[in-house]
């Protein structure tokens, strides 16, 4: 996928003038963050969960190497083959390679966020085979020939008129009156067109939630149950999983399970949670009859060892997003990459480069929704801050920024010359407010009035205010 | 081989490790893997049977599943054709080898039609008896295997479990032990942990069910 990160700006000043997102993104202030607190307020060891997941990870971070081993160790003993990929070249490679050892020529796919990451239909057309995929929303994305734009409701930046306009489009075989009027006629459509590519595919290919080194077992979650199809009815079935996924045992498997639903969709559990281990055995009547893992490195190695090990403990549940007024103003195309929202703020500096990916640790209000949300517990503004030191040190700031940042650092370092001038801007922002109490429009910050109005500060500082108080 | 040895020594090298001193952290990796410790488990499901078994039911029927309940396994082949009756289904259902299920006695459901084997594209109504059940969230686990295919669970329109009232746990970590006592740490090749019909809510958030799975899931208990 092409990084458009750089041009964050600019993408974010579409997506706020964008009716048809904007009219999306309201699904998702109203539905998830709902529904996350209903589901953790109904679970009184929710708290305790998140500490426990968040020490499974670390652990887990903390023998990485050692569990990769075992993990690889107990899929052999299964009679399935790990292949480890340095980079999403090497990933998508190694996926074209078992298809070719096995002479597929179609491939259903269950939702994966890392087959994103290397691109891996994109890679599979160009070498002759038709990847498809079949999560509903993915599906869509797919004949749109969009990218996801949330990690576990890819679509949920468009509106019902837009996907039947895409389905009469590529459809064609269907009769032209046919009525798709409801959600439910769509999901139809989809489901009998899909029901066919199941049945004929040659490969499966699905992410992993987790990853059990003790049974050498991919833990698979979805609610459609379509990974569940991708994976038992083609002779192949292959899991492409980043190396972060791998845990300990079944039981560390179970608390995540746990925080994973509660905070992704407010669900008690997915609906359907599958645990895969190697191929069918003797006598099984279904199921694939070849079992393949590919690794993923493709930068994560990279972050042991340093502040962002932290993120590598992210589980993907898209709370964090779902939580953050900036990715509810913007949606996720915004971001310009796989991975939105504040994980992906966080995430895409260190997969593609802070040069590249600089202003997405930069768009946060820092209101610290997104981590008192994390079940597993990231500090995602701590690692946000980080980046933007890390681009201010290595010069990477436009020369305004800069500029700015050089004069606040100058006044923060003259209390005196600082409360001033902060008393004066105070009174000034105060009265331009009037009676209303609101600015809609203000020099030099155009870009935040254009969209609502700036709130008028109160007519004297905290700090003034104080003093007059005490003083009294 | 190459790529799997640069990925492991960078990490070592990230983590300070010396592969040739590594002793102590060899130690808690194969210990936590041997001792497989539990988490917190919710006191949600600490219930006596009857209680345990209702919240299983309540559980499952808040995410649209529906439950039933027979006193032995004599009576489900009866039971089941009333509920795809009641359902509007064909009288027909697909299953496995499983032995419980050969035993029992088709013949009193009359028109039902029980054909046996992995699902097939058209089929209605498959049927797999589960392993387990898990009362915390309504979850039913069934393993693959000839006796009870896991195409039964996702093909067909309809998927119907049955589950023995006495292996309704009141949590997951109580069936993985069960899994691992009677797997040892070969697992099957699919361990499916199904709570409710099929559903998604990718157009516009709106939840719809049956959308690739059954859009109906009927768990019977048994006993």
């Amino acid at each position: 996928m092409d990084v458009t990160s750089p041009a964050f700006k600019e993408n974010a000043a579409r997506a706020l003038d964008d009716a048809q997102l904007q009219r999306a993104l309201g699904n998702i202030r109203h539905g998830f963050v709902e529904k996350r607190r209903v589901a953790a307020d109904a679970l009184p060891e929710f708290e305790q969960l998140r500490d426990e997941a968040k020490a499974i990870k670390d652990h887990t971070l903390a023998h990485l190497d050692l569990y990769l081993e075992a993990f690889c160790e107990t899929v052999e003993a299964r009679g399935g083959t790990v292949t480890f990929a340095e980079t999403a070249y090497d990933a998508r490679r190694a996926v074209l390679d078992i298809c070719r050892e096995h002479e597929a020529k179609t491939v259903t796919k269950a939702k994966s966020m890392v087959s994103e990451e290397i691109e891996l239909n994109r890679y599979l057309k160009k070498k002759g085979i038709a990847p498809v995929e079949t999560d509903l929303g993915e599906y869509i994305l797919q004949i749109r020939d969009e990218a996801p734009s949330h990690i576990i409701a890819p679509a949920i930046h468009l509106n019902r008129d837009q996907i039947e306009a895409d389905f009469r489009r590529v459809h064609t075989h269907l009769p032209n009156e046919r009525d798709l009027a409801e959600p439910a006629t769509l999901l139809g459509e989809a489901r009998t067109i899909l029901r066919q590519k199941f049945l004929t595919a040659d490969v499966g290919v699905t992410g992993a939630n987790f990853l059990v080194a003790e049974t050498g077992s991919a833990v698979i979650v979805t609610n459609e149950g379509n990974a569940d199809l991708t994976q038992s009815l083609p002779k192949v079935h292959i899991v492409v999983a980043s190396i972060e996924k791998v845990v300990p045992t079944l039981e560390d498997a179970a608390t995540l399970l746990r925080v994973l639903a509660r905070s992704a969709t407010g669900q008690d559990m997915s609906v359907y949670t599958t645990m895969a281990t190697g191929p069918r055995r003797e006598g099984d009547p279904d199921g694939p009859e070849a079992f393949h893992v590919v690794l993923v490195d493709n930068g994560r190695s990279g972050m042991i060892g340093t502040d962002f090990q932290e993120m590598l403990r992210c589980i993907r549940c898209g709370a964090c997003m779902n939580h953050c007024p900036v990715y509810h103003a913007v949606g996720g195309h915004t971001y310009g990459w796989v991975y939105p929202g504040p994980m992906g703020s966080v995430l895409t500096p260190s997969l593609v480069g802070v040069d590249q990916a600089g202003q997405l640790p930069n768009a946060s209000t820092f209101c610290g929704r997104c981590e008192s949300v994390c079940p597993v517990r990231i500090p995602l503004p701590k690692l946000m801050r980080h980046w933007r030191e890390d681009e201010f040190a290595r010069h990477l700031q436009p020369r305004a920024a800069r500029t700015g940042l050089g004069a606040w650092a100058f006044l923060a370092r003259r209390p005196r010359a600082y409360r001033m001038l902060t008393g004066l801007a105070a009174r000034a922002l105060s009265l331009a407010g009037g009676t209303k109490g609101r600015l809609s429009s203000l020099p030099l910050a155009g870009g935040w009035t254009k969209h609502r109005d700036l709130p008028a500060p109160a007519p004297r500082t905290f700090m003034a205010d104080w003093k007059a108080r005490r003083g009294a | 081989m190459k790529a799997r040895e640069h990925i492991l020594g960078k990490i070592q090298r990230a983590l300070e490790v010396d592969p040739s001193h590594d002793a102590a952290r060899r130690r808690a990796v194969a210990e936590r893997l041997q001792r497989h410790g539990r988490h917190t488990v919710p006191a949600r499901g600490q219930l006596p049977d009857e209680e345990r078994i209702a919240l299983f039911r309540r559980m499952l029927e808040a995410v649209a599943g529906t439950t039933g309940r027979v006193t032995s396994r004599a009576e489900v082949p009866t039971a089941l054709a009333a509920h795809l009756e009641a359902r509007g289904l064909p009288l027909r259902l697909r299953r496995g080898s499983d032995p419980r299920l050969e035993e029992m006695p088709w013949e009193r459901a009359g028109a039902l039609e029980v054909a046996t084997g992995p699902a097939e594209d058209g089929d209605t109504a498959g049927l797999v008896y589960a392993f387990a059940g898990i009362a915390e969230t309504g979850t039913s686990v069934a393993v693959s295997g000839a006796d009870n295919p896991t195409t039964l669970s996702f093909l067909p329109e309809e998927a119907i479990i049955l589950v023995d009232a006495d292996t309704i746990a009141g949590d997951m970590e109580t069936v993985l032990s069960a899994l691992r006592t009677r797997y040892g740490t070969a697992l099957p090749r699919t361990v499916n942990f199904i709570t409710g019909p099929s559903r998604s809510a990718d157009i516009e958030q709106t939840l719809l069910l049956g959308a690739h799975g059954p859009r109906a899931l009927h768990v019977l208990i048994v006993g």
